[in-house]
């Protein structure tokens, strides 16, 4: 299902593994409903969240702090996290802040 | 380009929004939690805090948190020596691992050493604590370098006047309370002190007991009836306690005469509209109108009133309002040497007189209010308390009333009743 932020998921539950695709612009408000999504699943009992960026364009200070929190929360629950189809200016800046240390990029 | 280049900008974008963020008209609390996310996110930071201090509790209560667990304490408590050195410090973070000589750091020190905390930042603004940040290590795991300080502290500023304003609203908001309060308690006072006089401008007159009183009430029903604002309806009933504030100054003789007083007499009494200005005059009312009311209540539209003969556009409104109260008081009670006339009779004498000695529009007024209360649609009984049950229990009294509104407005829709239920023809 797509929200009016470009964000859609798909999950497995057989793998226990669900998708979560990043609309354009990763800000406050699509973050937050990224994050929703990512602890809902979480909370569900799934071992690899994979977030998928590649509609993504840009991602603000909110999106990283967001992320940051995501990575947490499934650190904290004994998940993967994984970082999908990551645009160059994208990963230099998840580099530059230590978010590629946490994740796995696909 | 140097290495840390885009990591300024990072961190410039970070702080402009920041700015945004803090000028706009989200609530507090939005306003904190996304400031953290911010100075998370310019430089990676995993966990933190941002709490507002009470210097009155000398303690740091938690606003927003992200990563820090549902254990963390939500009020930290500072000692004086704590404040002092945060002071002394400023917006300068500083190094938990560093501080452990301060009494907060040692109280805290396992809830902060579990979580990773790594900087606390207290908020300064103008020489006193707001507030503080606390900020955990960095995704990248290095230490904080002296640059990313600086942006925390430039970041810090900007949160620690969201804080400061903050606290001033809150105690613009606390004084504004108080002074209302103190508003509250003075008017209280002021219309208790009115009610005192009016009692006492009525224990003069024995055969009008409560008098003042109950011009002060109709006063107010007519205000009330015109759609007049609380405080406006407050101040026709104080400018009805008080109109005849003049008597005090009138011999009790004449004003207790039971008979009616001769011309001597009736000259002297009717000083007591002028007399009653000069007392309220100097007085600083809330109500601007309430030594006019006294002066002028004795005044007619036609001209044929006293002091000063005026005509009805001379003549101040909330005179008309207590001049029509002050009337029809004294035609619904006994006096000495007149006992109270009929209901009917009233009715009929107020519209009668409408246009001569009353306002017009303040009889259809009155009149309305009294026929809500007699159809039932105002249950408040101003009038029964007033008038006593019986004497608002007159045969066909709410159809008399209707009738007489129909006929001295024909054409008001409020007030037009269709011919079944007054027996005659409705009027177009």
């Amino acid at each position: 299902m797509i929200s009016e932020n470009g964000i859609s998921v798909s999950a497995d539950p057989v793998t226990a593994k669900a998708e979560i695709f990043a609309g354009d612009y990763l800000n406050k408000l699509s973050g937050e409903k990224i994050e929703y999504e990512c602890r809902r699943y979480i909370e569900a009992g799934c071992k690899e969240l994979v977030v998928n960026f590649s509609k993504t364009e840009i991602v603000n200070s909110i999106g990283i702090s967001i992320l940051l929190d995501v990575i947490d929360t499934a650190q904290g629950a004994g998940a993967m996290v994984v970082f999908s189809d990551v645009n160059e200016s994208t990963i230099e800046l998840f580099d530059m802040l230590g978010v590629t240390k946490h994740v796995t990029l696909a | 380009m140097p290495e840390h280049d885009p990591k300024l900008i990072h961190a410039f974008g970070a702080l402009a929004e920041l700015g945004h963020e803090i000028t706009n008209k989200n609530s507090f609390q939005e306003t904190i939690r996304t400031s953290l996310h911010l100075i998370s996110g310019a430089l990676g930071i995993m966990r933190g805090a941002v709490a507002r201090y009470s210097r009155f509790a000398h303690e740091l209560n938690i606003v927003a948190v992200r990563g820090l667990g549902e254990d963390f304490p939500l009020c930290l408590t500072l000692t004086n020596e704590d404040e002092r050195q945060f002071l002394t410090n400023g917006l300068c973070p500083i190094e938990v691992s560093q501080a452990k000589v301060l009494p907060f750091f040692q109280v805290y020190d396992s809830s902060f050493e579990s979580r990773r905390l790594e900087l606390l930042v207290p908020l300064v603004v103008r020489e006193e604590i707001v507030g503080a940040i606390f900020l955990g290590e960095k995704a990248t795991s290095e230490p904080y370098s002296s640059y990313e300080k600086e942006i925390i502290c430039a970041m810090g500023q900007h949160l620690g006047v969201a804080i400061a304003q903050r606290n001033l609203m809150a105690e613009i908001e606390r004084r504004a309370d108080e002074n209302r309060q103190l508003f509250d308690q003075m008017r209280s006072t002021y219309n208790d002190t009115v009610k005192a006089f009016a009692t006492a401008i009525d224990c003069k007159d024995k055969y009008t007991e409560g008098h003042s009183v109950r011009v002060g009430k109709f006063s107010e029903i007519i205000a009330a009836e015109l759609g007049w604002a609380p405080e406006a309806i407050e101040g026709a009933a104080v400018a009805g306690y008080l109109h005849d504030v003049g008597k005090l100054t009138v011999e009790r003789k004449i004003i207790n005469a039971p008979f009616r007083i001769n011309a001597k007499e009736s000259a002297e009494l009717n000083k007591h509209p002028g007399v009653g200005y000069e007392i309220l005059q100097p007085i600083h009312h809330p109500y601007t109108d309430v030594p006019l009311a006294a002066k002028s209540h004795h005044e007619r539209l036609d001209g044929r009133g006293y002091p000063d003969g005026l005509f009805d556009r001379e003549i101040p409104f909330i005179a008309k309002i207590v001049s029509l109260a002050d009337s029809f008081d004294a035609m619904t009670t006994d006096r000495p040497y007149k006992a109270r006339r009929p209901m009917r009779e009233v009715v009929d004498d107020l519209k009668g007189n409408a246009g001569k000695q009353f306002a017009p529009e303040l009889v259809t007024s009155f009149l309305s209010g009294l026929h809500k209360e007699l159809t039932g649609e105002d249950k408040s009984k101003r009038f029964r308390r007033l008038l006593g049950r019986e004497y608002m229990e007159t045969d066909g009294l709410a159809d008399k009333v209707r009738a007489t509104l129909n006929e001295m407005a024909p054409t008001t829709p409020l007030t037009y009743v269709s011919a079944s239920t007054i027996g005659g023809n409705p009027v177009h």
